[in-house]
Formats: C-alpha cells, sequence, structure tokens
C-alpha cells in the first residue's frame, strides 16, 4: 500500500524524523492561508498524487502549469492552487490518463545546499534490510545505477537492532557532510531506517534528501510503500489509504480475495495460483495475443470468487475473448466447472470463453462442460488453449 | 533415493485444528496411508490451548516441544495463521525439527527477518513460507499438492509457485518421467531454502537424475542458481521462468513477484539460466519437453 508524501511526513514527524514545516490545502484559499501561516518569503506547493515526477509533469487542462511550483506571496499560492486543484496531472509515471489533483501540500522554502538520495529497501539476497545513498539527490536512482554506480553507497543493517550510529558516520562522511551536517545525519539516519522497520515499510524513498544551510538534514520528499501482509498491525497506516489512487477493478479483485492486475490486451485470463496466472499471460503472449489482465482465484475458489473473477473481467471493455485455465489440485475440477457454469449464466457472457481443465475429477468435468450445451470452447492443454483463444478473438 | 522427505519422516501439523490444517493433515496422511501402508506418518498436531483433545484422530499438543517428545515427530507442517506463524516456525526450530515446511501465505517481511535471524544458530531447514509444500512420491507429501499427479521417478523440481509445479509434474508424466522429489520453496520475498540448497541437494542425491527449475520475476535468486549449476551441477538442468508479460512495479500475485527498477526480468533470468547451460522453455506449456530434452543431452 502506498501513501502520500504529506501523510508519510506526518509519519515521519511523528517517528522524530525531520521534515520541513508544512500545511495541507484543499482549496486555494487554504493555500493563501498555508503561504501566510508558514511565514514566506518562498513557499513551495506540491500536488499529492501517488505517482513521481510530479515536478516536471504537467496537467491535461492547464498545460504550462507544473505539478509542483515556487510561490513567493499567498496571492501566488491561491492562483496556482486554482489551476491546480481538481486538475488532472500527467507526469511519467500516471500514464496518459493522469491522476486527478485533489489535495495540495504547501511547504516552508528552505535554503538548500545539498541535495542528496535516501533509499531503503529489504535486500533480499542481504536478507535484510538496506539503507542506500547517493550524492546525487533529485536523479532517478536507476539512472545514477546506471550511469555512475560508484555514486550508489549501501549499508546493510539489523532489522532488529537497527542502524548504528557509526554506519550514519560511515555513509556521512563518504557523502562529503560537514561537520554540523554529519551530527544531524546520526540522528536522522538512524531514525528513519527505524521507521522502516517499525512501519512494516517495503520501501522508503526520500529524493531530494536535504542539507540545509544551517546544517540540517531534512526529508523533503516522502515516498512510502507499505508490506500489504503486514498492515493488520497497522491500523493508523491503513486509515491513511486513498482509494482514489487505486484502480477501482483491482480495489474490487482485493475485496473479493482475487488477485487481479489490469493489463492493456483483449484476452480476459482467470486462471488458479499465481505462477500459473502469470505463465497463462506470458502463454497468450507467445501465441500472439495480448493479455487483458493478471487474475488469480486462489486454490480454493468457489462460485461467488468465480462469479466475481468473470465480471471483473468482462467490465474491461477491451475484452473480446476469455481464457480459463485450472489447475484443479485439491480443488476438483468438477466443482470448479459447476461454479463456472452458474457464473456463465449470471455474467451473461458475450464474448467466446475457452477453457482449459486438468487435473482431479477432469473427466466429469469435461462432460458437464459438453453436456451444459453452452458455447464453451475446450481446450486440451496450455497450448491448445492459448490457440484456441486467439483463434477465437478474430472469429 | 529423494531428498528432504523419506521413509524416516514423522510429521506433526501446527495450527491442527484450523480448517485447512485439519484438511491437509487429512489428505496427507491418507497419501501416506497408501504409500507405506500401515506406516503412521502423520503423528499429531498443536494448537496451543487445546493439548490433550485429539481431532479426527491426530493427538493435540499445546506445545512443538511435547509434541516431539510423545510422537517421535522429526517434521513439522504448519497452517498456522500469518500474524502468528514467525513465531510458530522459531517454536518448531527450538523444539528441535529437522523440517519445517511452512505452508501459510501472507507472513509479513520483518517478521521473516527474523526468523532468518532466529534460525541462524538452528540446524533445522525450513521450506517456504507461502508454498505447495515437499513432497517424495511413493513415499509422503508434505503439504496441500495433489498427490496424484506425482509419480515416482528421477527428476526433482524446486519451484517458487503451486499451482504451476503441478503443471510442470503433470507434464513430466506426459513424458514419462516421474519425480524423486518435488519442493515448493514459495513465492515470498524472504524464504527459508534457496534454489542454490536445493540444488546441492538434488546434486548429492543418487536417486535424482535431472532437475527441473520453476522461477518467476522478482530479486535475482535465479541468476544465482544460474551461476551455481554453471560450477557445480553435472546433472541436466531444465527451466522456465513465469511473468514474461508482467508489468514493472506491479506485484503478480506473489509477495515477491514483482520487477522493480528493470531488475527481476524474466529476460534476465532465462538469459542467466541458459548461459549457465539450462534447456529453457520460452512456454509454460513445454516444461516436459524441456526436461526431456535435457536429459537426452
Amino acid at each position: 500500500m502506498k501513501i502520500h508524501e504529506y501523510q508519510g511526513k506526518q509519519l515521519f514527524r511523528a517517528a522524530g524524523v525531520a521534515v520541513p514545516q508544512g500545511i495541507v490545502a484543499k482549496t486555494p484559499e487554504e493555500a493563501a492561508r498555508a503561504f501566510e501561516t508558514l511565514g514566506g518569503p518562498i513557499a513551495v506547493v506540491k500536488s499529492q498524487i501517488h505517482a513521481g515526477g510530479r515536478g516536471k509533469g504537467s496537467f491535461k487542462e492547464q498545460p504550462d502549469q507544473r505539478g509542483v511550483v515556487l510561490v513567493r506571496s499567498a496571492e501566488e499560492a491561491r492562483q496556482n492552487a486554482d489551476r491546480m486543484l481538481g486538475n488532472t496531472l500527467v507526469t511519467i509515471q500516471t500514464g496518459e490518463e493522469g491522476k486527478q489533483v485533489n489535495t495540495l501540500f504547501v511547504e516552508q522554502g528552505l535554503k538548500i545546499v545539498r541535495e542528496l538520495y535516501l533509499g531503503i529497501v529489504v535486500d533480499r539476497e542481504v536478507g535484510g534490510p538496506v539503507l542506500i545513498m547517493s550524492s546525487e539527490g533529485g536523479m532517478e536512482i536507476e539512472e545514477v545505477a546506471a550511469h555512475s554506480p560508484e555514486k550508489i553507497l549501501s549499508e546493510p543493517f539489523d532489522a532488529v537492532a537497527g542502524l548504528y550510529p557509526y554506519q550514519a558516520r560511515k555513509l556521512a562522511y563518504a557523502l562529503g557532510l560537514d561537520a554540523t551536517a554529519v551530527r544531524s545525519a546520526e540522528k536522522f539516519l538512524p531514525q528513519i531506517c527505524r521507521f522502516f522497520v517499525n512501519y512494516d515499510c517495503s520501501m522508503v524513498e526520500i529524493n531530494p534528501l536535504i542539507i540545509t544551510e544551517d546544517g540540517q538534514m531534512l526529508a523533503l520528499d516522502a515516498k512510502v510503500t507499505f508490506d500489504d501482509n503486514a498492515l493488520f498491525r497497522h491500523k493508523d497506516v491503513v486509515a491513511l489509504r486513498d482509494l482514489a489512487e487505486e484502480d477501482p477493478s483491482e480495489v474490487r479483485a482485493a475485496d473479493t480475495g482475487l488477485s487481479y492486475v489490469k493489463l492493456n490486451g483483449n484476452i480476459g485470463c482467470l486462471v488458479n495460483g499465481a505462477g500459473l496466472a502469470m505463465s497463462t499471460m506470458d502463454l497468450i503472449k507467445l501465441h500472439g495475443g495480448e493479455p487483458a489482465n493478471f487474475l488469480d482465484v486462489g486454490g480454493g475458489a468457489n462460485e461467488d470468487q468465480v462469479t466475481e473473477a468473470f465480471r471483473i473481467i468482462l467490465a474491461d471493455k477491451n475484452v473480446k475473448a476469455v481464457l480459463v485455465n485450472i489447475f484443479g489440485g485439491i480443488m476438483r475440477c468438477d466443482i470448479i466447472v459447476s461454479a463456472l457454469l452458474n457464473a456463465y449464466e449470471k455474467v451473461g457472457f458475450n464474448v467466446p470463453l475457452v477453457v482449459r481443465l486438468e487435473g482431479t475429477n477432469v473427466d466429469k468435468a469435461r462432460e458437464m462442460l459438453l453436456a451444459s450445451g453452452r458455447a464453451i470452447i475446450a481446450a486440451s492443454d496450455l497450448t491448445d488453449a492459448a490457440q484456441k483463444v486467439v483463434k477465437a478473438l478474430g472469429a | 533415493m529423494s531428498i528432504l522427505v523419506s521413509k524416516a519422516t514423522r510429521v506433526i501439523t501446527q495450527g491442527i485444528t484450523g480448517n485447512s490444517g485439519l484438511f491437509h493433515s487429512q489428505q496427507c496422511r491418507a497419501y501416506a496411508a497408501e504409500c507405506q501402508p500401515g506406516v503412521d506418518v502423520f503423528v499429531g498436531g498443536v494448537t496451543p490451548g487445546k493439548g490433550g483433545t485429539t481431532v479426527d484422530g491426530f493427538p493435540v499438543f499445546n506445545s512443538v516441544i511435547e509434541a516431539r517428545k510423545k510422537t517421535g515427530a522429526n517434521t513439522s507442517m504448519i497452517f498456522v495463521p500469518p500474524p502468528f506463524c514467525a513465531d510458530a516456525i522459531l517454536e518448531a526450530a527450538d523444539a528441535g525439527m529437522e523440517l519445517i515446511v511452512a505452508i501459510t501465505e501472507g507472513i509479513p517481511v520483518m517478521d521473516m527477518l527474523r526468523v532468518r535471524r532466529g534460525m541462524e544458530k538452528s540446524s533445522a531447514r525450513l521450506i517456504g513460507p507461502n508454498c505447495p509444500g515437499v513432497i517424495t512420491p511413493g513415499v509422503a507429501k508434505i503439504g496441500i499438492m495433489p498427490g496424484y499427479i506425482h509419480k515416482p521417478g528421477t527428476i526433482g523440481i524446486i519451484s517458487k509457485s503451486g499451482t504451476l509445479t503441478y503443471e510442470a509434474a503433470w507434464q513430466l508424466g506426459r513424458v514419462g518421467l516421474g519425480q524423486s522429489t518435488a519442493v515448493g520453496i514459495g513465492g515470498d520475498p524472504i524464504n527459508g531454502t534457496s534454489y542454490i540448497e536445493l540444488l546441492k541437494m538434488f546434486q548429492d542425491d543418487p536417486g535424482t537424475e535431472g532437475i527441473l527449475v520453476i522461477g518467476e520475476i522478482g530479486g535475482s535468486a535465479e541468476q544465482a542458481a544460474a551461476e551455481y549449476i554453471k560450477s557445480h551441477v553435472t546433472k541436466p538442468v531444465a527451466g522456465f521462468i513465469a511473468g514474461q508479460t508482467a508489468p514493472p512495479g506491479k506485484r503478480m500475485g506473489h509477495a515477491g513477484a514483482i520487477i522493480s527498477g528493470g531488475a527481476g526480468t524474466a529476460t534476465e533470468k532465462m538469459a542467466a539460466l541458459r548461459a549457465a547451460g539450462v534447456v529453457v522453455s520460452d512456454s509454460p506449456g513445454g516444461m516436459g519437453d524441456a526436461m526431456k530434452q535435457a536429459m537426452q543431452r
């Protein structure tokens, strides 16, 4: 789960991680008042959407308006907010459809002497969290990794003990910080690492992490992603979820216990198991088709789930054919077929449906499909299924 | 003749009084009884607070240590719900279980980091979590896979995925290849046993003549496996990687299946395996044929 920058900073502040002063604004007037409260002489008005690249992004309705702007007066804050709120911000990460901006964050302007990069992730190979820093603040870390990998410093730390002060100093000296900034880093870096662990984050990215004129280290940005599996113990984080930022069909699927990811193709897929679901997409592509989605109904798919899965798939207007691929293990194929037939009835299929079944009681299941008299195309194995669904598309 | 699961395996189930815990313990017991008539392989279960009761003939104990002492079990199969599962794994390791198979899906990553730390000095081997389990066909299965699709034979399977492993076993059956042991290592970013450890076991197992490696997008475990195969594995290896069409930055069902920052793609994993001499199938429909081809080289 992701949250907005301003929410991330609220959590940071509460956890003792230094951030600039900032105020949330939902109307142009609130933005103007925020400027006055912060006291100037400059402030930054920042669009709050989950995607990155906001500073370089522009609005569909106001092409010369950027997603993040520096303002010098309350009036300027108000005018910019007016052009941003309710409009659609398009950045390199939003796709061309963009994201509507409903909230702004007005932040005090600071005298910045250094812009750094900070990221924390769990390194699978090390088997623990790792703090990544670079002197190239403001740049995409992937770009730095590609062009000047020597500028990336990474420091694994113990999830239980946290980052030791000596590790913070090691990084600070390697980044060439002065004495005051080193002392600030010695406090900031262990705090942010502790935040990462305590909040069960899967990623924290602060880009840029800044050093102010008076030598303080502050988080000028806050991109936080949480481990979905740990949300049960972070009710405060769950409360920050913004459904407007998520794909509605993905939200609907998750509520039914389905795992669904929307793609851009025209062949819908319904599969049991994540690995098989990914493979089914690959298979479709390999035979010249384009998958419309990833959908895993799980190991014990019941009729309600299958029905809902069909509804979600068919709600996608791009879908011109559907492939069901089930390997019935513990879940018997005949049970799946009866769920399938009932769902077929309820949903009212209007595109070709290819079904590939294998596993327990498969013979009985195939007979049931035949006996149903439905225009369902049966496939014998994976390759056959892919060929048939791609062919059905042209029919 | 196999790895991890043999005729000496005796299993208790942690979380045996839950729905899936009981259902799968029954299924496993039935499979073992078919393979080894008259031998009790699944000898009981643990649910704290329900010790002293029985459930469908399985004695229930309060703790793993008590279960081990009273039943002689050396293996634990875990169905404990995610918030309590890390603790259950550590309890099994502390009680001296040699093999721990964690089926549970949805354990927080931080919990698994603590498990890894807590097991550093333990000799227990953890398989999973978020996996279908381990099966030595004709001997016993510890997990949720359907027993009948696995035929006894000489191919070792190592896989991150459940149903895709069933698919692979079924395809192997169609080309006349059975399995020595099939192991699901799980789809989570942090797991107990790596491809490399299992490759080593299969390489050393006289009952295994070929190995099928099934991977997916995310992380670089398959690349590390490829390096190991190149320098240490002399037996024929075939492979498949799921997620060639997965978009970056999206979690594809499994918590670990995510391409981030351009790393962990199927293309790079397939290339690494091919460079190590592995016969890699482009299509999930070709895993059986790829294995057969590797065996004939």
